[in-house]
C-alpha cells in the first residue's frame, strides 16, 4: 500500500513537471517591456535637431492635439520602410509627428530627410540614445501615440498599414 | 608652507581620484545587474549593443547627478519593468521564487529529522 502511494506520488509529480515544461516550450523567451497605457509623458530635456535649442519634454506636447513620437535613424532599414507611411500620416494634418533621431549623425539624417521627405513637426537630436531610454524604448523604430501628455499607444518596430489605419481611427 | 601646499594639492588629487574610482566601481556593479533587453541573457556590462551603450551612458549621468544605486534601479524599473533587473525583488510574481528554496529546505529538514531522530 505504501509503495503504491509512493509510486502514485512520484508519477503525479513528474506529470506536473512535464506539463509545466511542455507549456513553457511554447512560451516566447523574448521579453518585451510592459506597455503602460495612459502613462504620463516622461520629463526630460533634450536638444532640437535644427536649432540646437535645449527644450523640456513638457513644452513639446503642450498643444491640444494628437502627437506621434517616432524614434528613427538613418542607419535603420525598417525606418526607411515606414517613412512613406509617416509622410502619409502627416498629410492628414490631424496629428503632429515628433521625431527622435536616435544615435545618428546630422549629415546622414539630413540626407535621409531630403531624400524621403520630412514628416516631422519637430526633431529631437538624441546622439547618445538617452532620450530613447526615457521613453522606455530599446530599439529603432518605435512609435508612441500621445494625447494630453499621456501615452495612449506604443508601437514597437516599424509601423505598417494596419497600425496607420488604427492611428487614423483613433485621432478622428 | 610650500610643503604644506604641496601636500594639500596631492591630497585633493587623491581624494578626487578616489571619488571617480568609486563611481566607476558603482557603475560596473549597477550595469552588471541590468539585463540587456536586445541581447537577452547578457548583462548591460557585458554587452556592446547600441541599447547597452546608451544605458551605460545614462548610468554614468545619473551617478554624476548623485543618484543612489537603488534610485537608479527604480528608475530603470519604472521604464522597462522588473525584468531589467537581474536581482528580482520579493513581490506577488516572485514570492514562489524566493520562498521555494526555504520551503524545500524545511521539508528536507523535516524528512531528515523524522527518519533519523525519531527512528532512534
Amino acid at each position: 500500500m505504501k509503495n503504491k502511494l509512493l509510486l502514485l506520488f512520484i508519477i503525479s509529480i513528474f506529470t506536473i513537471i512535464f506539463i509545466i515544461f511542455y507549456k513553457g516550450l511554447k512560451n516566447t523567451n523574448v521579453y518585451t517591456p510592459d506597455i503602460k497605457i495612459n502613462k504620463e509623458v516622461p520629463s526630460f530635456t533634450s536638444e532640437l535637431f535644427y536649432s540646437n535649442e535645449v527644450v523640456k519634454s513638457k513644452e513639446i506636447f503642450d498643444l491640444d492635439k494628437f502627437y506621434l513620437l517616432n524614434i528613427w535613424s538613418s542607419w535603420c532599414a525598417p525606418c526607411r520602410q515606414e517613412h512613406s507611411l509617416l509622410m502619409d500620416l502627416m498629410e492628414t494634418k490631424k496629428i503632429k509627428i515628433i521625431g527622435v533621431n536616435y544615435k545618428d549623425t546630422k549629415k546622414n539624417a539630413e540626407s535621409f530627410l531630403s531624400e524621403l521627405g520630412n514628416p516631422f513637426y519637430q526633431i529631437i537630436f538624441d546622439k547618445e540614445g538617452v532620450t530613447a531610454i526615457e521613453w522606455g524604448a530599446y530599439g529603432v523604430p518605435e512609435s508612441f501615440l500621445i494625447y494630453d501628455r499621456k501615452i495612449l499607444k506604443k508601437y514597437i518596430g516599424p509601423l505598417d498599414e494596419q497600425s496607420i489605419k488604427e492611428i487614423k481611427f483613433l485621432i478622428k | 608652507m610650500k610643503i604644506l601646499k604641496l601636500f594639500l594639492i596631492i591630497f585633493f588629487i587623491f581624494s578626487f581620484n578616489h571619488l571617480n574610482a568609486n563611481n566607476e566601481e558603482m557603475k560596473i556593479k549597477i550595469t552588471k545587474n541590468l539585463r540587456c533587453l536586445v541581447c537577452q541573457g547578457q548583462s548591460v556590462y557585458d554587452s556592446d549593443s547600441e541599447f547597452a551603450n546608451s544605458l551605460k551612458v545614462l548610468v554614468d549621468k545619473k551617478l554624476e547627478k548623485g543618484f543612489s544605486e537603488t534610485q537608479i534601479y527604480d528608475y530603470f524599473k519604472d521604464k522597462y519593468g522588473e525584468w531589467i533587473l537581474y536581482d528580482p525583488e520579493l513581490n506577488k510574481n516572485t514570492y514562489l521564487l524566493w520562498l521555494l528554496p526555504i520551503l524545500i529546505f524545511l521539508i528536507g529538514g523535516a524528512i531528515i529529522f523524522k527518519s533519523f531522530i525519531f527512528k532512534k
